[in-house]
């Protein structure tokens, strides 16, 4: 392995900006979701670059929590969509301003 | 220096990260997704894990990838190639990525771990699962159980009650 740290680090950093981009400029819940999905990405990438240079068992440990907590996020996520797609027809976010049953 | 493998990996994860999110398609856009989450299991092996490797590619590359896939071909036709975005926050999105990138770039490439190489052999999978098993046997419970309530939620919220059973049946 002759890659660094910091090359890692630097990846994970344009990963976040780039779901911070997707955050910041996308109206449609889809794509929404795969910002965070990117962030949550570049996170689990961080941790076990760090557990691997320390090297520590913890890194992976950590990875492996959230990659399925990131699952549970995204099932909730999905239902989520499918109510409001059938409340407004619509995956525009603008739309969901006013979020009644 | 990065070697080829890891410069390669590198942008096929910038490369679909970015096409997920400006694809006019959903449908390509959660493929290219599936692109990214592959890089990143590509970086996990590169990083002597593959027990995170794998599991990457089975929760995410294997369900979550394909469970997106499907919710897309739920939606309307003409709103998969509909391309929702601000006009107004374009530039700005931009201008917060690249702050973003700039900022905490330069943090890193400042700080410490720029020094940091490691010669020491890569943590054995076998340790993750005494960790997983001794130091945080409460956190895996709990997360068994955010899982299974998460999902029956989901389950929960997505349900039409405006369907009847028998409805359902016929």
């Amino acid at each position: 392995m002759t890659s660094e740290l910091v090359d890692f680090t630097l990846v994970s950093v344009a990963l976040l900006g780039i779901g911070i981009y997707g955050l910041a400029v996308k109206r449609n819940f889809i794509r929404m979701l795969f910002a965070v999905e990117i962030i949550i990405n570049a996170a689990n990438l961080n941790l076990v670059a760090f557990g691997r240079f320390l090297p520590h068992s913890g890194g992976q440990t950590l990875a492996l929590f959230s990659i399925a907590i990131a699952a549970a996020e995204v099932a909730v996520g999905l239902s989520l969509i499918i109510v409001a797609y059938r409340m407004y027809q619509n995956v525009d976010i603008a739309d969901y301003r006013s979020l009644k049953g | 220096m990065a070697d080829a493998a890891f410069l390669a990996l590198t942008v096929i994860t910038i490369g679909s990260a970015i096409a997920a999110l400006e694809l006019r398609s959903l449908i390509y856009g959660s493929i290219a997704l599936m692109g990214t989450l592959g890089g990143i299991a590509g970086f996990f092996f590169l990083l002597d894990s593959p027990f995170v490797a794998l599991f990457q590619l089975a929760v995410y590359v294997g369900s979550i990838a394909v469970l997106i896939l499907f919710t897309v071909m739920l939606v309307k036709r003409e709103l998969i190639f509909k391309k929702i975005e601000d006009k107004r926050r374009k530039f700005a999105g931009i201008g917060l990525m690249l702050v973003v990138m700039v900022a905490l770039g330069a943090i890193f490439l400042d700080s410490g771990i720029k020094t940091i190489t490691t010669g020491e052999p890569p943590v054995d999978f076998r340790d993750i699962g005494t960790d997983f098993v001794t130091y945080y046997w409460p956190a895996l419970i709990l997360m068994g159980l955010i899982l299974a309530g998460s999902v029956t939620g989901a389950l929960v919220l997505a349900k039409r009650e405006d369907v009847e059973n028998d409805q359902r049946t016929s």
